[in-house]
């Protein structure tokens, strides 16, 4: 049966001398399948798209209580999707209750809307799993037909996702006839996706819209010379400047906060035609946000400078050009991002790239081509993760008691979780009720226990708040409010990390939000700052996104490095690679180039796989443990998608025995202990798991003596529980299955003995991006520090005349 | 033995590197903030199932101190438990332990703010130990010389060429020794936090722990 556009609609279309988009009508006609995907490109009318089922049946019957429910990755998303939904349903005259519920929406309209929901409610999955949570969910979701869940493609990439779906499960359970609608951006695998929405093992269909005309894409080239190293771009500000004013609305987009406030910074100091320009990202207060997306949408503004917090389908108007400062490390964000400009669904979409130094102007050319090839890239992940299903567990708890069997089956027609078995499924269960320790201990004060029903439910029905407070999965490192000193609370300017806050002495000086601001000291946790006129700011480090590695990126790459020439680089960037052929030389495929060098009194060792980011820090992982083996003294490394670099206190003579896969796979059990990006693995795991509580009741972290480093945990349980759920969980993440280990072992396999070692005199061209590179991972408890700290100790000693006994 | 030196009121104390305090010329083992049953205390007040090893793991390290020390004395100086109900809820094999640990030995728990009451373990318990010229007691009390006490769990941070190294660590000046918390989970203070640096003397220095414990000066 073709599903009619309701009168109302159909005149309000005409009215606008619009038709409705092929795939819009198609989803209309799909409105009462169970499961569909539609993909999609950005100004392709998605939004509406998904909505229109829903807005046909709204406009043909009353309904009483919730009907659809609407799920994006971002607060600012579901805050705009209001803003553009609220307009034509009031032009078509529909008495629609339209609200949204996110981090940002106060207690007690959240409270009223658990009492009295809207018609359509537009929320983030970390709010879902949070309404799923209430012993009232049945009554909150009672009637609920549809649930659309937009940008499906950046959710399906994290737990965030596997959060989601896992909720979505726990709906279906309580409105069987849910229908499920994902809305897509263009993406390479559209099944993958089709699977973690769909109802399993019942099939979701996958619809596809008009894929419009391709993205009009070029690197910006500049007279001046981007630095060796480095992603600040500074080099470009005038250029960046220039395409600012000749466009009518410019997107700035950097692949880190540290990034976006020094760049505009630069470009505040360069704009004397006193352009309007704002900076937008994720740890601003909220109201500096606010303000700057409400200038955006009245067109106040001619360019942004921002991060992925206005990444995604955001509907900013009249936007015709997207800046990306810094290669995007994978392809595949890079087309999504660009679909922000010219939201026409007629008009290419037009986006410049600024490489921010000469390696990236390598990795930029590299991408465009991949892009026009349309060679969009991203590794698979693997099964749905356990610590986010522990974490399901502890809030079904939460909502009331629940029987395994029933719960198993919910989670088994997730997509991701289709393959888990009763066995894993249980030792999660047991891991949320006893903690899971070989141990049995406490048992008296297990957190859940089952009824003489059989039914599992929480000992103390308090425990319900805590789980919820600390429900989500979003790894923020601790973040301290920022804030101008005043006698009465000042005006508040955003968060840095706690880590960098640490480092901060009175009179130091930082960026955020664009200005310079001096530290003053700390107040109740609060960062307490006044303004300062300082030019030269110390920065503040945010910790860059991670961005998931892009092994094809990395080979097209390396294979590009083989050219006799490179006639599609700019000329100091030609001139660079050459360089780079004189004091060392170019890695090429089959061979693997070492080089070693000193710099600031560490000895550097550099080696470039192309294995992707993960294979490479895997790689760090190993060779680290090897060194300190061979008492070499490493103390870190960082890893790109195409190189490690390894520092230490010894130099590197003779490589070629590290690379022994034999003694590196004997190294492979051991390499697990006591190592930083274990435990950094863990700490996330155990978080999201709930064995370890970011936010307790009324308690605010003050006395630092009560609380002690998840570290401690790890450590504890590599010795005495090895085998726990969360150190089998900690294992797979950091090394995604063994996956990345088999990528080495391929890679090393096929180089052989051919290990080219070059002792280079100083850093070369290709190691320097490194050297600021983000993600460094240090190597504790090595020798490196037992002799730091000999030498540091040792004239003291002397001095103070007290001897070791 | 690895240990650093440290005289107070005429003694001859030695700092080592497990955290634990020595008096060779008492024969005397002291240690602090062991935090026993934590695990069972988190759980018991409706927290996390945090990993339940933490007594087996401090007690397996006080059994190597006192391996290598031969102590004839121990002193713990408070918070030896989480608090008193975690002491009752010990294992048998714990139990067990801790009366192998105390055979041949005098052995006094001194009552800290986590543990005030008695518990029914073996062993003194005292609020505090004199034993002219040094006193063993949890807080340190301002004005007092010759005192050994605990509760801070200070650390302190080091830097070194090339990295920040932040440990455990005892602080000492020429009336007092502040012993670092001995217990698997516990946290540290840093030794610039206001209650530390206003305990202690302008010249204060501190010794950290680790493989080999090191003098070093006190960051205020």
């Amino acid at each position: 049966m073709v599903e009619a556009l309701p009168t109302a609609l159909e005149d309000w279309f005409a009215a606008r001398g619009w038709q409705p988009h092929p795939h819009q009508r198609a989803m209309l006609e799909r409105a009462d399948a169970p499961c569909t995907l539609l993909i999609a490109p950005t100004g392709g009318g998605k939004t509406l798209a998904g909505f229109l089922p829903t807005l046909a049946d709204l406009a043909r019957s009353d309904h009483a209580g919730l009907h659809t429910l609407y799920v994006s990755p971002l607060k600012a998303l579901a805050a705009d999707i209001k803003r553009n939904l609220r307009a034509p349903v009031d032009e078509i005259g529909l008495q629609i209750r339209i609200e949204d519920r996110t981090g940002d929406t106060s207690q007690t309209v959240k409270k009223r809307q658990r009492v009295d929901p809207p018609h359509i409610l537009l929320t983030t999955p970390e709010s879902l799993a949070l309404l799923t949570s209430y012993e009232d969910a049945p009554r909150i979701f009672a009637g609920l037909k549809r649930v659309v869940v937009d940008e499906i493609h950046a959710l399906a990439e994290s737990k965030r996702g596997d959060q989601l779906f896992l909720a979505l499960s726990r709906l279906q359970a309580l409105c069987p006839d849910l229908r499920r609608v994902g809305l897509s951006a263009t993406v390479d695998h559209p099944e993958e996706i089709a699977r973690l929405l769909a109802r399993n093992p019942a099939p979701c269909d996958i619809l596809y819209a008009d894929p419009g005309p391709a993205p009009d894409i070029a690197v910006l080239t500049t007279e001046e010379a981007p630095p060796w190293s480095g992603g600040g771009a500074a080099y470009a500000i005038p250029a960046v400047l220039e395409q600012v004013k000749a466009h009518k609305t410019t997107l700035i987009f950097h692949n880190t906060r540290a990034q976006a406030e020094i760049f505009f910074h630069n470009l505040w100091l360069a704009n004397d035609e006193g352009l309007p320009i704002g900076i937008h990202h994720g740890s601003l207060d909220r109201a500096q946000r606010e303000k700057v997306e409400a200038a955006m949408v009245r067109g106040d503004l001619r360019a942004i400078v921002c991060t992925g917090s206005l990444d995604l389908g955001i509907d900013w108007g009249d936007v015709d050009l997207v800046i990306q400062v810094g290669a995007p490390k994978n392809v595949k964000r890079l087309i999504q991002r660009i679909g922000r400009a010219n939201h026409r669904y007629n008009a290419p979409s037009k986006a410049l790239l600024v490489p921010a130094n000469r390696w990236e102007v390598v990795e930029c050319v590299n991408a465009l081509e991949a892009a026009r090839a349309g060679d969009l890239d991203g590794d698979p992940r693997g099964p749905g993760p356990r610590d986010v299903l522990c974490q399901h567990i502890l809030l079904t708890a939460a909502s009331g008691p629940f029987a395994a069997d029933a719960l198993f089956v919910e989670v088994a027609s997730v997509g991701a979780y289709t393959d888990l078995t009763r066995t894993d499924f249980d030792a999660c269960l047991d891991f949320c009720a006893t903690g899971g320790y070989a141990l049995k201990a406490y048992d008296r004060w297990q957190r859940l226990q089952q009824r003489p029903d059989g039914l599992w439910q929480l000992r103390d029905p308090r425990a319900a708040a805590r789980i919820r407070m600390n429900a989500g999965t979003i790894q923020d490192s601790d973040t301290l409010k920022v804030q101008l000193k005043r006698n009465r609370g000042g005006k508040p300017l955003g968060e840095v990390e706690e880590a960098f806050a640490a480092t901060l002495s009175a009179g130091d000086t930082f960026l955020i939000g664009g200005q310079i601001v001096r530290y003053e000291g700390l107040r109740d946790m609060t960062v307490q700052v006044s303004r300062n006129a300082a030019r030269k700011p110390r920065v503040a480090v945010f910790s860059g996104t991670k961005f998931s590695t892009s092994t094809q990126l990395s080979q097209r790459t390396l294979r590009y490095l083989q050219q006799a020439h490179w006639p599609d680089l700019p000329e100091h960037t030609a001139d660079w690679l050459r360089l780079q052929g004189e004091i060392s030389q170019l890695p090429e495929p089959d061979r693997l180039l070492v080089e070693t060098f000193e710099r600031d009194g560490r000895q550097n060792m550099c080696v470039y796989g192309f294995a992707g980011r993960n294979a490479q820090q895997t790689l760090g992982l190993l060779l680290t443990k090897r060194m300190e083996d061979l008492d070499l003294a490493p103390m870190g490394f960082v890893a790109s998608d195409y190189a490690t670099l390894i520092w230490g206190l010894d130099e590197v003579i003779e490589p070629k025995p590290l690379f022994d896969l034999n003694v590196l796979r004997d190294g492979l059990d051991g390499w697990l202990a006591g190592n930083a990006l274990m435990k950094r693995t863990f700490r996330a795991s155990a978080t999201i798991a709930g064995l370890i509580e970011r936010n307790t009741l009324g308690a605010k972290k003050s006395g630092r003596q009560a609380t002690f480093s998840s570290d401690i945990l790890y450590d504890t349980l590599l010795k005495y529980d090895p085998d726990h759920l969360l150190m089998e969980v900690t294992r797979m993440e950091a090394m995604r299955g063994l996956v990345d280990f088999a990528r080495i072992e391929a890679m090393l396999s096929q180089v052989g003995d051919r290990i080219d070692h070059v002792r280079a005199p100083h850093v070369t061209p290709l190691a320097a991006p490194l050297l600021l590179e983000v993600g460094k991972v240090p190597v504790q408890s090595g020798s490196a520090e037992e002799r730091l700290l000999a030498e540091e100790t040792a004239a003291l000693m002397q001095d103070s005349g007290l001897a070791s006994v | 033995m690895n240990g650093v030196s440290i005289t107070l009121a005429g003694c001859t104390l030695s700092a080592l590197g497990s955290g634990a305090l020595w008096w060779e010329d008492q024969r005397l083992l002291v240690v602090s903030d062991l935090h026993l049953g934590k695990s069972e205390r988190v759980l018991r007040r409706g927290g996390p199932a945090i990993p339940p090893y933490e007594t087996r793991d401090t007690l397996l390290r006080l059994e190597e101190a006192l391996e290598a020390t031969e102590a004839s004395t121990v002193v713990c100086l408070g918070d030896s438990f989480d608090d008193v109900e975690a002491a009752r809820a010990l294992s048998e094999d714990e139990r067990l332990w801790i009366a192998r640990l105390q055979a041949g030995r005098r052995w006094v728990w001194i009552e800290g703010n986590h543990d005030p009451g008695p518990v029914d373990l073996g062993g003194a318990h005292l609020s505090e130990l004199p034993l002219p010229p040094l006193t063993f007691r949890h807080f340190a009390q301002t004005g007092q010389s010759g005192e050994i006490s605990g509760h801070y769990h200070p650390k302190v941070t080091v830097q070194t060429r090339l990295r920040k190294i932040s440990r455990p660590a005892f602080l000492f000046d020429s009336d007092r020794i502040i012993l670092p918390a001995f217990g698997t989970y516990t946290g540290g203070l840093r030794s610039d936090n206001k209650a530390l640096s206003e305990l202690m003397r302008p010249e204060a220095m501190a010794v950290i722990t680790g493989h080999t414990p090191r003098l070093v000066t006190v960051p205020r």
